[in-house]
């Protein structure tokens, strides 16, 4: 029976997401496409925020794909401790330039919808607050990646790292509510439908969701893959040289 | 393991003023405040907490990369990891010895340095046990990012940025309980928060710890 740890085989992986990598190209540019077209050109103009509503459509999904990054870290790093596999240790490291840069977006994003609305780029609200903490804690394990020359070493440090970042990260999530009530409004997709915004909205959201998490999903199988190639010519460059 | 501990204990004494530079650190920063924010002493009790909170969290850092480093150096690193002590024991060791030279000394000079920042009266006894209790986490958390950072070059500043986010929790803890010591407010939340914080951390960390160093020193 086909195993997911299958794909733990550098040169498996390649082939299988060689073969998968474009239509989720394609897939993935659909749904932001669709979920960004829908959301600027066909959604009404909100009665109280007029047209900045429609920075949600950016906002939210990449906000949504910066904390699941560091999920998805988590789990690569937790694999790559208890079972060795080398792509999984990759793929955290695939990840983390992407989390950073959807965390910045959703930080420029908010602070541009905030001058309007709230009249400030920026308060020391929770939410905005735990964003900036994530943020320095995706620079610091991506810094940690890059300052360690051996491959091997450098998954070890990061994947614990990432273990101890998690529970702090958590940590400092609650810490940060207890310290200071918040401006941001309350959670967009609850699945209690009650406080959600209306449909109109809603679904185009969804599109845009979806979409940027697929995007996410080819971002980091891409690197992964550029990760696997590079280690590979590292190793034959370091098997020419022993010849000579 | 005794001997360990003192054996830290006189090499910080001994070696260029363990207990002085991170002392002076602190006074240094606690010098500078009122020159930056201006000498109006409404304002600075409004802030000393908070102030004596970030500079004893800088004094901290400013050591956290002797913990490992020279004993790395010199490959005594490598003699202890042989040596009968558990590495998880050396690194809670090293983490006591670095506490009790810098995070002691600067629990005893802050009310001091909170008289200096016109700190008001009822946050001294608050602002003392907030820092006796949240400190131990601070060399702690500090002890796990010297072991990551052990074998780098320009590890310290490294060191630096994995460091701080890993204090946030601690910090916004610590402050509130002087905050609210200093206004008068009840401080039990805060405080058995914070005392929860240590724990966790002391009982955690140094298997965190041991784990990273015994990859440094493969």
């Amino acid at each position: 029976m086909a195993s997911i740890w299958e794909y733990a085989n550098p040169k498996k992986f390649i082939d299988t997401t060689d073969r998968v990598i474009p239509s989720l190209w394609i897939i993935s540019m659909v749904f932001v496409v669709l979920g960004l077209g829908w959301g600027f050109f066909f959604t009404p103009d909100d009665f109280r925020q007029g047209s900045t509503v429609k920075i949600i459509y950016i906002h939210v999904p990449s906000a949504f794909v910066a904390i699941n990054a560091w999920l998805m870290m988590l789990v690569a790093s937790l694999i790559w401790i208890v079972r060795r596999h080398h792509v999984s240790a990759l793929a955290a490291r695939a990840a983390a330039p992407v989390g950073i840069v959807m965390t910045l977006i959703a930080l420029v994003t908010g602070a541009l919808w905030g001058q309007p609305m709230w009249g400030t780029w920026w308060v020391w609200d929770p939410r905005l607050t735990s964003f900036l903490i994530l943020f320095l804690f995706y620079l610091g394990y991506f810094a940690l990646w890059q300052a360690v020359e051996n491959p091997d070493t450098a998954a070890d440090l990061t994947a614990v790292l990432c273990l101890v970042g998690s529970v702090f990260a958590f940590l400092s999530r609650y810490a940060v509510i207890f310290w200071n009530q918040g401006l941001h409004q309350g959670a967009t997709l609850s699945m209690d439908k009650k406080e959600n915004i209306s449909d109109v909205f809603w679904y185009p959201l969804l599109l845009s969701l979806a979409g940027f998490t697929l995007l996410f999903l080819v971002l980091v199988l891409v690197r992964t893959q550029t990760e696997i190639r590079a280690r590979r010519m590292h190793a034959l460059e370091m098997r020419e040289r022993l010849a000579e | 393991m005794r001997a360990l501990f003192w054996r830290d204990i006189m090499l910080a004494l001994r070696a260029g003023g363990g207990f002085g530079l991170g002392l002076a650190f602190f006074l240094i920063v606690v010098t500078l405040v009122p020159l930056a924010l201006g000498p109006n002493p409404e304002l600075l009790s409004r802030v000393a907490a908070g102030i004596l909170w970030l500079g004893a969290l800088l004094a901290c850092l400013l050591s956290l990369d002797r913990i490992f480093a020279l004993d790395w150096e010199d490959g005594t690193l490598e003699l202890l990891a042989t040596s009968p002590v558990p590495l998880e024991g050396l690194v809670g060791i090293k983490a006591l010895a670095h506490w009790i030279t810098t995070g002691v000394p600067l629990v005893c000079v802050a009310p001091v340095l909170g008289g200096l920042l016109n700190l008001p009266a009822s946050g001294y006894l608050w602002l003392v046990a907030g820092l006796f209790v949240g400190t131990p986490a601070l060399s702690m958390i500090g002890a796990f990012g010297a072991a990551l950072t052990v074998g780098l070059k320009r590890g310290s500043l490294l060191l630096s940025l994995l460091v701080l986010p890993l204090y946030v929790p601690t910090l916004i803890f610590g402050a509130e309980v002087a905050r609210r010591g200093a206004a008068g407010l009840d401080v039990q939340t805060p405080l058995l928060l914070l005392t929860g914080i240590t724990l966790g951390t002391l009982a955690c960390l140094p298997f965190a710890a041991a784990a990273v160093l015994r990859v440094n020193l493969r």
